[in-house]
């Protein structure tokens, strides 16, 4: 059975709950989390699932709670730190060749749960299962790139890959969302074996899944020696549960939440800086916005500072028509935008768009959309120009934005700069929402990603986001901070970016 | 007509029932935007990637094609497979089942006896104290939605005064009894008005009948009178009330499996039609449509047995 809430029901399960937690989140002193590591105790962690979307193959894995169990049970190759930047996880280094096409890996001395080790013939079987033409797992797009048939397994603990074109960023690649090494050959994931911090127990789709502590983990054991996923997926019912003490963490609360809870003795609150992009995205390639005037007049219309606090409730940073602020090669040199509502007006007039009515297409399908739309539609009046807030379908507004419209609201998680502009940026873009299409800033790209010497990349890099910050799609106001609460007794939360490998990682994390 | 022929041609009917609400849950599912795959792709999804994750699923095959080979596999008591998990879909009706079977039928062993002793309490002393406050009570309970009482009543009990869980999150419903205390007030608090009324009505009704007073004139005692008289035919309207509670509680409570963390078949529900997973959508179409026609023959056949002139059996 399960270890019940610690405070238990008048002493009804006082006999049952045999301490799997030590300590009681209001009877010591602590108000901030424990400094010094201690190992022990079951955490138990709460997260929004989807009973029926629910698996355990690290490959099939989509929602938050899912990626958190995959990291928790299973490797990457690599994985992005805390600069969202590629970081050696069960590769211990890679080398490319001088034509970059193609790269040797070393894997370093790993053991699955069940005892094999992790060798090169895992890695390759893992990318094929992703490849796999029948199958459309989350990774396939990223790692489409290899050249599988002509990669091969140098030794146990050396792969050679072969790229189809020369690229620098390839650990980009390896560290891709779902790109989990996993035994080759498998394909039954009811008790998944892999090579993570912790090994598999139990799963109840739907309702919890409990790890235990992998004492052989290649980086260290972890100090928990239980961990369990628990699904709840209202964020009141999470908070309640963590107010209650029925679980020691909960993941992805609100601002609003996080604000009244601000300074509680009752539950601590971290917040991740730079997780989530909210922005609108024009499209260039058609009127109105096909003139850069009026993108410019956009730009100086936003008040920043007035989004981030009324539509993040102050949970957030400023943008600066940029994504990935605080990301490795971000161009934190091109100054801040503020708005300016006579420039604007100016260029408006000089656009010819005094009078005009612009639609910006919005939805639900991410928290905080709409508000940002019916603010930002707020800040442009008197600008001369008129935005009309349309609230469109949110189970089919990615797709509709992508094709129709002319402005519409945008989000998106942390991922590399560069994965951001291959996918959203260039000519053959798949998810080119901005219609971005310009043979020079593509072979800006091309050239970036076959720049060996790092502050030539870097600068490349650059060059690219001064020529967005001036004309691009993309209004980017604002960073969201992931939030995430947890007991007070609880250590060694991380404050990197959702989708990097230290959120949601609980290897680290102690009950104090 | 006889009352098993009845039953026999009430069931055939029911069957036409479900296979009407699974098409046309089918074609509403096919209505909505977005599918299965959309849904999988999440956001800023690369089309062709969506196009791939449809083929993948089968979604490319032709929609008549898909719900025939459903009601194929149906027809042999293969529910199919979950799009998303590829888990079969009996084993997702079946982990649902359990949480929701457990609320539904402690509620009902609570509420039965209890708005019934309302019932006929406030009816004997029609107009008296206990009538009064019995009315006022269950009335100002009725007006309260089921999330508005959830919300206060885990804040005070729950999360300021600690004296039970807030949730049942990660527990075992049978295994941890306190989790399920606060659940069953809010289930019970609607359906515990609205039966008693009519409880109430019923045997008001009832003690002023030609046929009560005729067996109080017999000489037969008062107790027996009320009890083993009055009662039955006071019960007959309620009956129907009760099995529209039933089918509600069988259904899933959504708010309150959302609320308090309880992984049923509401919870169950709403995960598989906003991820667009068609065969666990119909699989629990299959079963709402059935248990709604199932409870509705129990209590036509009850109130048949309680009451026979107020059924028309044609």
């Amino acid at each position: 059975m399960h270890a019940l809430n610690r405070r238990g029901f008048l002493g009804l399960t006082a006999g049952l709950s045999i301490a799997t937690l030590t300590g009681c989140g209001t009877t010591g002193a602590q108000t901030s989390a424990p400094s010094t590591p201690r190992a022990g105790g079951r955490l138990r962690a709460a997260f929004a699932g989807g009973g029926a979307k629910e698996v355990l193959d690290p490959h099939l894995a989509n929602l938050f709670v899912e990626a958190a169990r995959s990291k928790a049970l299973y490797d990457k190759l690599a994985d992005l730190g805390p600069d969202v930047s590629a970081q050696p996880r069960l590769a211990e280094k890679w080398e490319p060749d001088t034509t970059l096409t193609r790269w040797r890996i070393t894997l370093r001395q790993a053991t699955f749960h069940n005892g094999q080790p992790v060798r090169a013939e895992d890695v390759l079987a893992s990318y094929a299962r992703i490849l796999d033409s029948n199958r459309a797992f989350r990774a396939k797009s990223s790692l489409a790139l290899i050249d599988l048939a002509n990669s091969r397994a140098v030794d146990d603990r050396t792969v050679e890959f072969a790229l189809q074109r020369p690229f620098v960023e390839f650990p980009n690649v390896l560290a891709a969302f779902g790109a989990y090494i996993v035994p080759a050959g498998a394909e039954d994931f009811t008790a998944p074996v892999g090579s993570g911090p912790f090994s598999f127990v139990s799963f109840e789709p739907g309702k919890s899944v409990l790890l235990k502590r992998n004492a052989e983990y290649w980086e260290g054991a972890p100090h928990l020696d239980e961990l369990e996923f628990v699904i709840a997926n209202e964020e009141s019912a999470r908070t309640n549960a963590l107010l209650g003490g029925q679980v020691e963490y909960a993941h992805d609360l609100t601002p609003t939440t996080a604000r009244s809870h601000t300074g509680s003795d009752r539950l601590a609150i971290h917040r991740a800086p730079n997780s989530a992009v909210q922005a609108f995205a024009m499209k260039v390639d058609r009127p109105p916005f096909d003139n850069r005037d009026l993108r410019e007049a956009m730009f100086l219309l936003a008040d920043r500072p007035q989004l981030v606090e009324s539509v993040l409730a102050g949970a957030g940073q400023v943008g600066n028509d940029l994504f990935g602020k605080g990301y490795q090669h971000y161009a934190d040199d091109i100054p801040q935008r503020t708005r300016d509502l006579d420039k604007a007006k100016f260029l408006i007039r000089r656009a010819g768009a005094e009078g005009l009515t612009v639609k910006l297409d919005t939805s639900t399908a991410a928290a905080g959309m709409v508000e940002a739309a019916t603010v930002f539609a707020d800040q442009v009046k008197g600008s001369g120009l008129t935005i009309e807030v349309v609230t469109g379908n949110k189970d089919s507004y990615w797709a509709d934005t992508l094709k129709n419209g002319s402005m519409s609201s945008f989000r998106s998680g942390a991922m590399p700069i560069e994965t951001h502009v291959a996918q959203r940026l260039l000519s053959g873009s798949g998810t080119n929402v901005t219609k971005w299409a310009r043979p020079e800033f593509d072979a800006l790209y091309d050239r970036a990603v076959s720049t060996v010497e790092a502050g030539e990349r870097s600068s490349v890099y650059r060059d690219m986001q001064r020529s967005l910050h001036a004309e691009g799609g993309y209004l980017m106001w604002g960073f969201a901070d992931w939030i995430v609460g947890a007991a007070p007794n609880v250590g060694g939360i991380s404050t990197a970016p959702a989708n990097t490998l230290d959120w949601a990682r609980f290897d680290k994390v102690w009950l104090g | 007509m006889s009352l098993r022929r009845y039953a026999l041609r009430r069931l055939a009917i029911g069957l036409v029932q479900v296979l009407a609400v699974v098409t046309v849950v089918f074609l509403l599912v096919q209505a909505l935007p977005g599918d299965a795959a959309v849904a999988l792709a999440g956001d800023n999804p690369d089309p062709r990637r969506i196009e791939e994750i449809r083929v993948a699923m089968g979604l490319d095959r032709p929609a008549l094609d898909r719900f025939g080979s459903w009601l194929w596999g149906l027809a042999h008591g293969d529910f199919g497979v979950s799009l998303f998990s590829g888990r079969p879909v009996a084993e997702f009706l079946h982990d649902g089942l359990g949480p929701t079977l457990v609320l539904a039928l402690l509620a009902l062993v609570l509420l039965i006896p209890l708005s019934v002793l309302l019932g006929v309490l406030a009816a004997l002393r029609e107009g008296g104290p206990l009538d009064r406050v019995v009315t006022t009570v269950t009335v100002g309970l009725h007006s309260i939605p089921e999330f508005a009482l959830a919300v206060v009543l885990i804040a005070v009990f729950g999360v300021q005064l600690r004296w039970l869980p807030p949730t049942a999150v990660g527990a075992d419903l049978l295994a941890s009894p306190a989790v399920l205390v606060l659940p069953l007030v809010v289930l019970i608090a609607r359906p515990l008005c609205s039966i008693s009324r009519l409880v109430r009505a019923g045997m008001i009704d009832a003690l002023a009948s030609d046929h009560v007073r005729h067996a109080l004139r017999l000489g037969i005692g008062v107790t027996r009178v009320r009890f083993a008289h009055a009662l039955p035919s006071a019960l007959a309207p309620a009956v129907q009330q009760v099995a529209r509670t039933v089918d509600w509680l069988l259904g899933g409570v959504i708010v309150v499996e959302a609320v308090f963390v309880i992984p049923g078949l509401g919870t169950i529900l709403v995960d598989a039609v906003a991820g667009r997973d068609l065969p666990v959508v119909q699989g629990l179409a299959v079963v709402f449509a059935v248990t709604t026609v199932v409870v509705n023959l129990v209590a036509d056949l009850v109130v048949f047995r309680l009451a026979p002139r107020s059924v028309a059996i044609a």
